[in-house]
């Protein structure tokens, strides 16, 4: 099959559905693949590099390709272009689009949404939006530091002292985290704030701190997005945030909810209390912004001077490596949709990966799939094979009162146990317990000399059968005399053994 | 010989037992530990020996036993220095990656042991108590009887005389209660013939024997090869309980405190080693378990593997800065440890940070890895176990995966229906470069595909660890 990349239509855009490198990887998988004119121009690629990789440059038939790769949802004009069977993907929002799941229907193509991935680590190397956000979260960092108008890294100097900038970033996805480390690499007081509770670890592992609010846990959401939250929350997120706002300098808010408009975090009020010169960063201004008064593409100033950026093509800003990254993702896809790698494409629809991706199939329009489990909330995942329940801790009480159970049927034992055997008891019983204790905290690497050694005592047996050898009896002084050669392997075999292995356990400087 | 000196030697060697437990729990203390174990028996024997040959002098003229003599020393002099030379023998001539086997049998050989020593006792006339003896011969053969088949089974499998695939006849664990009941009612059968109807008693005691050695060899034969530490650790348990009850049926304390001792550290070792695997520690005793697992379909796509050479693979050693080697049983089967170790200085000398991870039931044998390391004299301060590396895997730049599979298996993490699901493993997925040496694609012990071969930062090794290992040395 052939694989046609145009060249982006949508303005402003500079990156490219594949670069020489993923070309290569294409041809691999047993695909021809072609490239339009120019379309990697943006992003650095040309066409001889491309040529170069083994790819055709064709102009406009490009749209006669079996598979057509791109970046951007399609145009309605190029949604014309489409015919019968062909393949496309590209990014589609279904969820935001259904008209143009209609269109692709009406074309009678199969469109793979590479936007809708399910979040399951088997496909993390197909996600081209945790690809793209952790870019963006990158250049968002970068963006703000062109307009913020001090250092973002704290100095002490001759000509004074240089406070560092503090910067919120509001959720810790992807990009939220990306933009935590870019902006604490550069130096500044990072702090962030996500609805859910369970990523504190990220964001501190990221160099953050990590902003709480006192309200009951939202849980992990059972897609891997974050959800929308309660009254109370939004409540006292506002009140986070209004407290914040005074402080930062710097506001980068990455909060998205798929499929619903951006949540509003910033009101007007919170900016306004901004100083001057702040920079806010609205990642979500495509989808409605988490900012009053950002808006999409432009650069906006605000009557206190605070700089609200609302750029959506910040992965396109880096086109050269977003354009890898995407192409990459498209390259993992096709690797899992072309098993034979023979440049065939085969959708397997039992596959939750493949059908999660699938908005239409030749003209079916597969939107929306059925829900995948993601394996980062366990407790919400129902798994086919029910695992047995997890042992339930004894309370207090039943031990308790096991314990007595076991003591009541012991003492009717012994009630009618003739007294030697009870003495010899008391010694087994105070015998298995120390058993316990004195290997309680026994190191991992002497277990085997450990097993040998118990094995050599427990060769001890042999006290019993000497004991018995020499007897009246011939018979009984036979078997004695096995047991006493075999319980001596044991007693010699074991010691000597177990002396053998701990003579290897040196420590280093011994073995200098 | 007085009966009181004979009591206080038991008493002194019981303490320098549980003395050796306590020294082979730590590295400093191990060697001391075991001289005393080696103390403590000699003064148990010596002691003995005198006590059988020469006879004992207890309160009250009734009560003295006499010694069998020259003729008694002379046996047990021949038996011992022939069990010795055996023993001394084989244990010198063990090569580390037969230890598994070696431990196995050893093991046998007490419950053997006790067997007879119980077989013995039964011919006892004028004990004080009778019913109470019938019942200690009859617990002691059949704990001995179990302990030696079932440490034969180990053995054979562990040496791969056997298969080691798990034996799963029909109702399995029916087979095993019903013994175990009939073991209780033939006790109390046992009990209740008089001691002049020797026919009947004898029957009785060999029919009991050759149940206690079949349900031995069942339960073992029905555990897989993968689980065999746990089991040897088991059966190590399973000796020390046979050596308790010969000491109840020969009112001998001595045997009662080591046997109890070996018994429950045992069984405690097993346990922690249930633990690691996330198993059930009552399905491993009553054997074959993990079968009712749910299976993910075997022919689940997950994609191409990648293959590296070891040219490669040298490059990428020499450029990281950190490397963490998790080995498994294929290291011990391709005896690779020593290019291992030679591989490891070389890297450390290049300033490379080379740590091993050793997840807690890799090999065979609880410890296992460990004590071929040690033998290739690894440093055993740059050995971790799971939870100590697993942590540092996202900041290390390659891991070296030599023989390991399922320990290594992501699907134990991702995949809810998958057989190991939940056990934890060592997550070497995390690192940026994983190169996996493997024979081929074949699955490992628990029969389940590793995702981990097919993940994009994971590049494949084919071939003997020991070649390969050996090919990247060359090369760097």
């Amino acid at each position: 099959m052939r694989i046609g990349v145009p060249k982006e239509s949508k303005s402003g855009e500079r990156r490219v559905a594949a670069t020489p490198k993923t070309v290569e990887q294409m041809l691999k998988l047993g695909y021809d693949v072609s490239i339009e004119t120019g379309a990697g121009l943006e992003a650095s690629f040309d066409d001889a590099a491309f040529q170069a990789a083994g790819a055709t440059i064709v102009g406009d038939e490009i749209w006669q390709a079996d598979i057509i790769l791109k970046i951007n949802a399609p145009t309605p004009e190029e949604v014309a272009r489409l015919h019968q069977g062909q393949i496309l993907m590209s990014l589609l929002a279904p969820a935001l689009d259904p008209d143009l799941v209609q269109a692709l229907s009406a074309r009678g193509v199969t469109a793979l949404a590479m936007d809708a991935v399910p979040r399951i680590s088997r496909a993390q190397s197909l996600d081209v939006l945790s690809s793209m956000a952790n870019i963006a979260g990158y250049r968002a960092v970068i963006e703000s530091a062109n307009e913020f108008g001090s250092l973002f890294t704290g100095q002490v100097t001759a000509a004074g002292k240089v406070p560092p900038a503090k910067v919120l970033v509001v959720g810790a996805g992807v990009a939220g985290l990306a933009a935590i480390g870019t902006a604490s690499s550069l130096g500044a007081i990072v702090r962030s704030f996500d609805a859910r509770s369970e990523v504190a670890e990220q964001v501190e592992s990221m160099g953050a701190e990590f902003l709480r609010i006192d309200v009951e846990d939202t849980g992990p959401s059972a897609t891997g997005y974050a959800k929308e939250m309660g009254e109370d929350f939004n409540r006292k997120a506002a009140e986070l945030y209004a407290e914040q706002a005074r402080d930062v300098d710097i506001v980068i808010t990455t909060a998205l909810i798929p499929g619903k408009p951006a949540p509003r975090l910033l009101t007007e009020e919170m900016v306004a209390s901004m100083k001057p010169g702040s920079v806010i960063v609205d990642m979500a201004a495509a989808n409605g912004g988490n900012v009053a008064g950002s808006r999409p593409d432009e650069r906006v100033v605000t009557d206190n001077g605070v700089i609200i950026l609302g750029y959506t093509d910040l992965p396109g800003r880096l086109p050269t490596q977003a354009s890898q990254l995407f192409g990459t993702n498209l390259v993992n896809t096709l690797k899992l949709t072309t098993p034979g790698k023979d440049g065939q494409l085969v959708l397997d629809l039992d596959d939750p990966v493949v059908r999660g991706m699938t908005v239409v199939q030749s003209g079916e329009v597969l939107w929306p799939p059925p829900p995948v489990q993601v394996s980062a909330a366990p407790a919400a995942a129902a798994p086919p094979a029910e695992p047995p329940p997890p042992k339930k801790k004894m309370s207090d009480g039943t031990r308790l009162s096991l314990i007595g159970g076991v003591a009541a049927v012991f003492l009717l034992i012994s009630a009618f146990s003739p007294e030697p055997f009870l003495g010899h008891f008391m010694v087994f019983a105070l015998s298995v317990v120390i058993g316990f204790y004195v290997i309680g905290n026994v190191h991992h690497a002497l277990h085997t000399p450990l097993m040998s050694v118990t094995n050599a005592i427990s060769g001890i047996i042999l006290v019993g059968a000497l004991l018995q050898v020499g007897h009246e009896d011939f018979w009984v002084s036979v078997l004695a005399f096995i047991a006493i050669l075999v319980a001596s392997i044991n007693v010699f075999g074991g010691f000597t053994v177990t002396a053998r292995m701990l003579e290897m356990f040196k420590r280093e400087d011994a073995v200098r | 010989m007085t009966i009181t000196l004979v009591q206080g030697a038991y008493i002194v060697a019981a303490l320098l037992f549980i003395l050796a437990l306590a020294g082979l729990s730590r590295h400093e203390s191990a060697r001391m530990g075991n001289r005393y174990g080696i103390i403590g028996m000699t003064i148990a024997l010596v002691i003995t020996i005198i006590a059988a040959t020469a006879g004992v002098d207890a309160v009250g003229e009734a009560n003295d036993t006499s010694g069998s003599g020259l003729m008694g020393l002379g046996l047990i002099a021949a038996a011992m220095a022939v069990g010795a030379v055996i023993g001394i023998w084989r244990a010198r001539r063990v090569e580390m990656t037969g230890m598994p086997e070696l431990i196995a049998i050893l093991h046998s050989f007490v419950g053997l042991a006790a067997v007879l020593v119980g077989w013995n006792s039964s011919y006892e006339k004028n004990v004080p108590y009778p019913a109470i003896h019938d019942g200690e011969v009859f617990v002691g053969v059949f704990i001995g009887a179990v302990t030696f088949t079932g440490s034969i089974v180990a053995f054979l499998k562990l040496s791969a005389r056997i298969s080691s695939a798990p034996l799963m006849l029909p109702k399995h664990n029916a087979i095993n209660l019903g013994i175990i009941l009939i073991f209780f009612g033939m006790t109390a059968a046992y009990i209740a013939t008089p001691a002049d109807d020797t026919v009947v008693r004898q029957t009785l005691l060999g029919v009991m024997t050759a149940l206690a050695l079949f349900l031995g060899w069942h339960l073992v034969a029905s555990i897989g090869g993968g689980d065999m530490p746990v089991v040897v650790s088991m059966l190590n348990s399973y000796s020390g309980w046979a050596a308790a009850a010969a000491g109840f049926l020969l009112d001998n304390d001595l045997l009662i405190i080591t046997g109890a001792l070996v018994g429950s550290s045992g069984a405690y070792l097993s346990y922690i080693m249930c633990r690691a695997m996330n198993r059930s520690f009552i399905s491993v005793i009553a054997g074959g378990f993990g079968v009712e697992a749910g299976t993910v379909s075997a022919d689940t796509d997950y994609g191409e593997h990648r293959e590296i050479t070891a040219e490669g693979a040298a490059e990428l050693l020499s450029e990281a800065h950190s490397v963490v080697i998790t080995p498994g049983y294929g290291m011990a089967v391709a005896q690779a440890q020593y290019p291992v170790a030679e591989l490891t200085s070389q890297l450390r000398k290049k300033g490379v940070d080379v740590r091993f991870g050793i997840h807690p039931v890799a090999g065979r044998l609880p410890g296992h890895m460990n004590v071929l390391l040690a033998e290739a004299k690894v440093p055993y301060d740059i050995v971790l176990e799971m939870d100590e590396i697993n942590d540092d895997l996202p900041e290390t730049d390659v891991v070296l995966v030599i023989g390991a599979n399922d320990t290594v298996n992501p699907a134990a993490i991702d995949e809810p229906g998958s057989p190991i699901a939940g056990m934890p493993v060592l997550t070497v997925w995390e690192a940026r470069n994983v190169i996996v040496f493997k024979r081929s694609m074949a699955t490992g012990y628990a029969g389940v595909q590793n995702p981990l071969f097919f993940k994009d930062n994971t590049q494949m090794l084919f071939g003997d660890a020991k070649d390969r290992v050996e090919d990247i040395l060359k090369a760097l």
